[in-house]
């Protein structure tokens, strides 16, 4: 099972999940976006880019109730809510945003 | 005959390396690998007995084990080699024998 | 039994208590999973480094040459689950010839005073943390 970008595969797991962390790029989270019914904007973005620093400085992916919190913290409770990220993501945060951003799912979800 | 002894447990979990350590002859060789290399650090309540052996024994640490464990060259006893995978190679080609205290 | 700071009704004291160096052997990292799981659901939840469990904390590790990924980084993201409390044994600092200044900055942000830093990492005796113990209802021993 794997992406295709300009050519190239990413692999990915049996959720689509990628594989190999280190072949992420921001043509491949368009494409999974794509696969997920999810047209990125701006805000979709800002989302993706802060998991990907959340994972590089912890080396986990937050749980939803920890990122909304994060997200809160960040740009303040009209963004940082349920509702608000549900809209982006509706198939959930964590889950959807973490694939897009090309990291593992997760931990704690199942 | 010479025998390199590798150890891979924590000294202050099991006995391992307090049981190899008396059981080498002079001209022996212990290598300190994974867990076992917390053995090399000075100032712990093992680092007498490991100290005692260096008259005796060669005692070498693997690098890439300290590394990953944040543990850094000043923190070992002196007269301790750190080696990394082909100073390990090396040292199995050294020495007549291999016997891992597991 | 008391109710847990911090909790409701419900919440119950969990300790997770760690004995195992990182990496030699899987116990550290299992034992992180199943605390960053087992932290949503909101219980009162502390941990305790004793024995060779310590030297999970110890700074600067650099697993690049092992192949194996180095999760250390993770136990400064237990604040953001709201675990804040980790006891590290001092008897078992000082058997390894460790100090406080040989772990890890851990640190969480305190909600209720201005998202103020503060630190996570609490040096107990051995007989405090008997205590600690003492007043768990549920101990998880890794």
């Amino acid at each position: 099972m794997a992406y295709s970008v300009n050519g190239a595969t990413v692999e990915h797991d049996e959720e689509g999940y990628i594989t190999d962390l280190s072949s992420w790029t921001k043509e491949l989270a368009d494409v999974i976006a794509t696969e997920e019914k999810i047209d990125m904007n701006e805000e979709h973005w800002e989302i993706v880019n802060f998991l990907r620093d959340y994972y590089d400085e912890y080396q986990i992916a937050p749980a939803v109730r920890v990122l909304i919190k994060a997200i809160k913290k960040k740009w303040g409770k009209e963004r940082g809510n349920n509702e608000y990220m549900y809209e982006l993501f509706p198939y959930g945060p964590a889950k959807q945003a973490c694939k897009i951003a090309g990291l593992p799912k997760p931990t704690g979800c199942v | 005959m010479s025998i390199l002894h590798t150890v891979n447990k924590s000294p202050f979990e099991k006995n391992a390396l307090s049981s190899c350590l008396g059981h080498t002859k002079s001209g022996d060789g212990v290598l300190l690998i994974e867990d076992a290399v917390y053995g090399a650090l000075k100032g712990t309540k093992s680092s007498d007995q490991v100290e005692a052996a260096k008259s005796t024994v060669g005692l070498y640490v693997l690098g890439p084990d300290l590394a990953a464990r944040g543990l850094a060259a000043d923190r070992l006893l002196d007269g301790v080699t750190v080696v990394d995978y082909g100073g390990f190679v090396d040292l199995v080609a050294k020495y007549d024998t291999t016997q891992a205290w597991l | 039994m008391s109710e847990a700071a911090g909790g409701g009704a419900t919440s119950k004291k969990f300790l997770y208590v760690n004995r195992k160096a990182p990496y030699g052997t899987i116990y550290a990292l299992e034992s992180l999973e199943v605390v960053l799981i087992g932290a949503a659901f909101e219980q009162d939840v502390s941990l305790a480094f004793i024995d060779d469990g310590v030297f999970q904390l110890s700074k600067g590790q650099s697993t690049d040459a092992i192949g194996v990924k180095n999760f250390s980084p993770t136990y400064r993201a237990l604040g953001d689950y709201e675990v804040t409390k980790l006891y590290v044994e001092k008897e078992s600092l000082d058997e390894r010839g460790l100090t406080l200044d040989d772990l890890m900055d851990v640190t969480y942000e305190d909600e209720d005073d201005d998202y103020e830093e503060k630190p996570s990492i609490r040096v107990v005796s051995r007989s405090e943390l008997a205590d600690i113990m003492a007043g768990q209802d549920v101990i998880l021993s890794f």
